[in-house]
């Protein structure tokens, strides 16, 4: 029997709308209580400082390069890079090569993770085979393998018969599907969002509307199917009307952002910097400010790193030609941090968006503080100031857009299921 | 005057005094180039590169010209049908370019963007021959000193830029060169081949071509690349000629002494009838050509005098 009882530490749970100060209780990697009253004789006691300490982050959507793309991102380097980054839960995408949409498969992702990374894998499934859009995978054997969600990450299943019988057989089987919501055909070959700055640079564009057209029609094959959905990336003012008509009609139904999304607009790209470069591609700042509100109000109910690991020979390019994608695992956190200390989001409710609600929608019993979850925490000290250098960064790729940022936030340390991952003790 | 920057990627980044030097001393080269002797020694001794990843004949033969009036040893590199077929990346291009040691590159190539990806790699001073769809910083200035010559000035005129405006470098060089210098700029086309937002720029936008040309001092024709004529963004060439090209009837709008320009090479009953193309006292096309050079030669003239010397490029990256 294992224990640990930390004390003096700022408690973010994600359930109560506010941080409260005390110690929280984990035996045998499970927490036992806030405040406990009675202590093990044997419990370590280990003193916080003062500094916040909440549920670990359940990261939807995570690119990592096996199999296929090694040379990008292992299930070590992503490892390290999610302990380092707070991220215990990463649930990682299927769009690698081949995707993941065979039990085979999947079980050699989850071998793999096992073997070598330290904060808990669970993986998500390829909704069409090859995620071709014209046959759906084997979702029974692939749930039973211990697939959490269905998708077929930043393509878009285009024909809506095909699309529509995925969900009705999902829905049989209770299975979550995940889609990007982008009209193909209006946003095919774009690199930015249309407007000015699109213009000024000479660069194939995308109306934003294109996303409100991907997610009312996802949304209407929902109500005619019934299936359990969520929209992995919702970045446009556009698309929060319909996101809100089908939350109150009842339908089941959830929606995403990733963090860039959240804290930068399409003028960073500037002079033609590819790692600004994501997919959907950064929008006017009322969009993203309109996106931090939607996230407040619940609205929004996940935030997710995106995390998208590029080499450099993939994005030292011009800018049309060059990969789309950033990695976000262990700026997650701190890039999240921004919003709090620009007043737009407290710690619960980005707890909240980070862990409890994506952990839930996923089946998950971490991302909470209740008596018997998993004894995933993240400590960190939400000021430390620093300015990211990203070749310290743990993943194998490079490719963030915070590099030379000033950030604040800094984690302390990481454990997932009582054992702490970050920092170890011999690195 | 000054002139600050190391290299020419874009208006963008020019302020209205540097273009004003520029065509200044693009004015003597014209002088320059009419006289008995066209040789100056500006470049001499300087090693000037052409690399051009779309296939050109007008402006490499321009720029060539340019650097070899000046003096410059000047070599032609096709792009378009070597190394980088075989999978070789344009930074690859650029770091083998840099160690043959040129002062100018110019670059033409058919993404946005890629050379000012280039301007950060190598030590020389880089030329924008056209970029994708982004800037043509070359075509604006030749065609802003064509209207200097012609107007006598270059503020306060009225100059409609007509038809794909959307697929063009030169517009948007053209817009922003025409605004910087505090003139009327309206964009004139069908709003299929007009960029989103462009208002925003300052422009005004006209979908009927005698309403947007009407008044101006200047009428400025762009070329309609085939590709785009057959349904895509327009129903078909003839609707096109019909609603859009110029022809006597339609430049009648336009102020009596209004010049007609075009960047070259033109569709002859596309987007400008064959005609008014050729009548001297309202096409300036062939003095656009003339200016071409002039311009280019000022314009690597007074880069060169800012290049990194190579005492300095020690500390370059």
């Amino acid at each position: 029997m294992s224990a640990t009882h930390f004390i003096n530490a700022r408690i973010v749970d994600p359930e109560q709308d506010d941080t409260i100060t005390g110690s929280l209780l984990v035996q045998d990697g499970r927490i036992v209580a806030i405040d406990p009253a009675q202590i093990p004789r044997t419990a370590e006691t280990l003193d916080c400082g003062g500094n916040y300490l909440a549920p670990g982050l359940v990261d939807i959507g995570v690119k990592i390069g096996e199999p296929g793309e090694r040379h990008k991102e292992s299930f070590k380097t992503a490892g390290l890079a999610a302990a380092a980054g707070g991220v215990t839960t990463v649930v990682t995408r299927a769009d690698t090569t081949p995707a993941v949409d065979t039990p085979e498969t999947l079980n050699f992702v989850r071998r793999r993770a096992q073997e070598v990374t330290p904060v808990r894998v669970v993986p998500m499934a390829a909704l069409t085979k090859g995620r071709g859009g014209r046959e759906m995978t084997e979702i029974g054997f692939l749930r039973d393998a211990g697939a959490v969600a269905f998708s077929d990450g930043d393509r878009v299943v285009q024909d809506p018969k095909v699309f529509a019988r995925c969900l009705t057989y999902a829905k049989g089987l209770g299975a979550l599907v995940i889609a990007h919501v982008q009209d193909p055909g209006l946003s095919a070959g774009a690199a930015v969002t249309s407007g000015k700055f699109a213009t000024l640079r000479g660069l194939p564009a995308v109306s934003p509307m294109a996303e409100r057209m991907g997610l009312e029609r996802d949304l209407a094959l929902v109500e005619m199917t019934g299936v359990r959905y969520h929209a992995d990336q919702i970045s446009t003012a556009l698309a929060l009307a319909p996101l809100k008509r089908a939350k109150a009609s009842g339908l089941d139904v959830t929606a995403g952002a990733s963090i860039h999304h959240l804290t930068l607009n399409g003028l960073d790209v500037g002079d033609y910097r590819t790692f600004f470069k994501v997919k959907p591609p950064l929008r006017d700042e009322d969009d993203r400010i309109a996106m931090v509100e939607a996230v407040a109000s619940g609205l929004i109910d996940i935030i997710c790193s995106m995390h998208t690991p590029q080499d450099e020979e993939s994005k030292r390019l011009p800018f049309e030609d060059a990969a789309s994608g950033a990695v976000g695992l262990e700026t997650l956190l701190p890039a999240a941090l921004r919003l709090y200390h620009a007043d737009a989001l407290s710690l619960p409710q980005l707890f909240r968006a980070m862990a409890l609600n994506p952990a839930r929608r996923l089946g998950l019993e971490s991302g909470r503080l209740t008596p018997g979850a998993p004894a995933d925490l993240v400590l960190f000290n939400p000021d430390t100031p620093f300015v990211l250098d990203r070749t310290t960064l743990r993943s194998k790729s490079k490719n963030t857009p915070f590099d030379g940022a000033r950030m604040q936030g800094k984690v302390l340390g990481t454990w997932v299921g009582g054992s702490r991952v970050f920092p170890t003790l011999l690195a | 005057m000054p002139f600050r920057a190391r290299h020419l990627l874009g208006i963008e980044h020019l302020g209205p005094d540097e273009i004003v030097t520029l065509l200044d001393l693009a004015d003597r080269y014209v002088d320059l180039n009419r006289g008995d002797v066209k040789h100056g020694r500006a470049l001499e001794g300087l090693t000037q590169i052409n690399m051009f990843f779309e296939n050109s004949t007008r402006t490499q033969a321009s720029f060539e010209l340019a650097g070899k009036r000046l003096g410059a040893d000047v070599m032609n590199m096709a792009m378009a049908h070597s190394s980088v077929k075989k999978g070789e990346t344009l930074i690859d291009t650029a770091l083998t370019l840099n160690a043959m040691h040129p002062d100018l590159l110019v670059v033409r190539h058919p993404s946005s963007g890629a050379v000012d990806l280039l301007s950060q790699k190598v030590n020389c001073a880089v030329l924008n021959a056209g970029d994708g769809r982004h800037e043509h910083p070359t075509q604006a200035l030749l065609d802003a000193l064509t209207i200097r010559r012609a107007k006598g000035r270059l503020h306060r005129l009225s100059i409609a830029i007509c038809g794909d405006i959307a697929h063009s470098r030169v517009a948007r060089s053209n817009i922003l060169l025409l605004g910087k210098m505090e003139n009327r700029v309206r964009l004139v086309g069908p709003a299929t081949l007009m960029p989103n937002q462009v208002r925003d720029l300052g422009v005004e936008v006209y979908d009927d071509m005698r309403a947007g040309i009407s008044g101006c001092d200047v009428v400025m024709m762009l070329r309609l690349q085939k590709e785009r004529m057959d349904g895509g963004f327009i129903p078909s060439e003839r609707e096109y000629y019909h609603r859009y090209g110029l022809d006597a009837e339609k430049l009648a709008h336009a102020k009596p002494d209004a010049i007609v320009m075009h960047p070259g090479p033109m569709n002859r009953g596309v987007e400008i009838d064959g005609l008014l193309a050729d009548d001297i006292n309202r096409s300036v096309i062939q003095d656009q050509v003339e200016m071409g050079v002039a311009v280019r030669m000022a314009a690597m003239d007074l880069l060169a005098r800012n290049r990194p010397r190579p005492s300095e490029a020690g500390v370059m990256v």
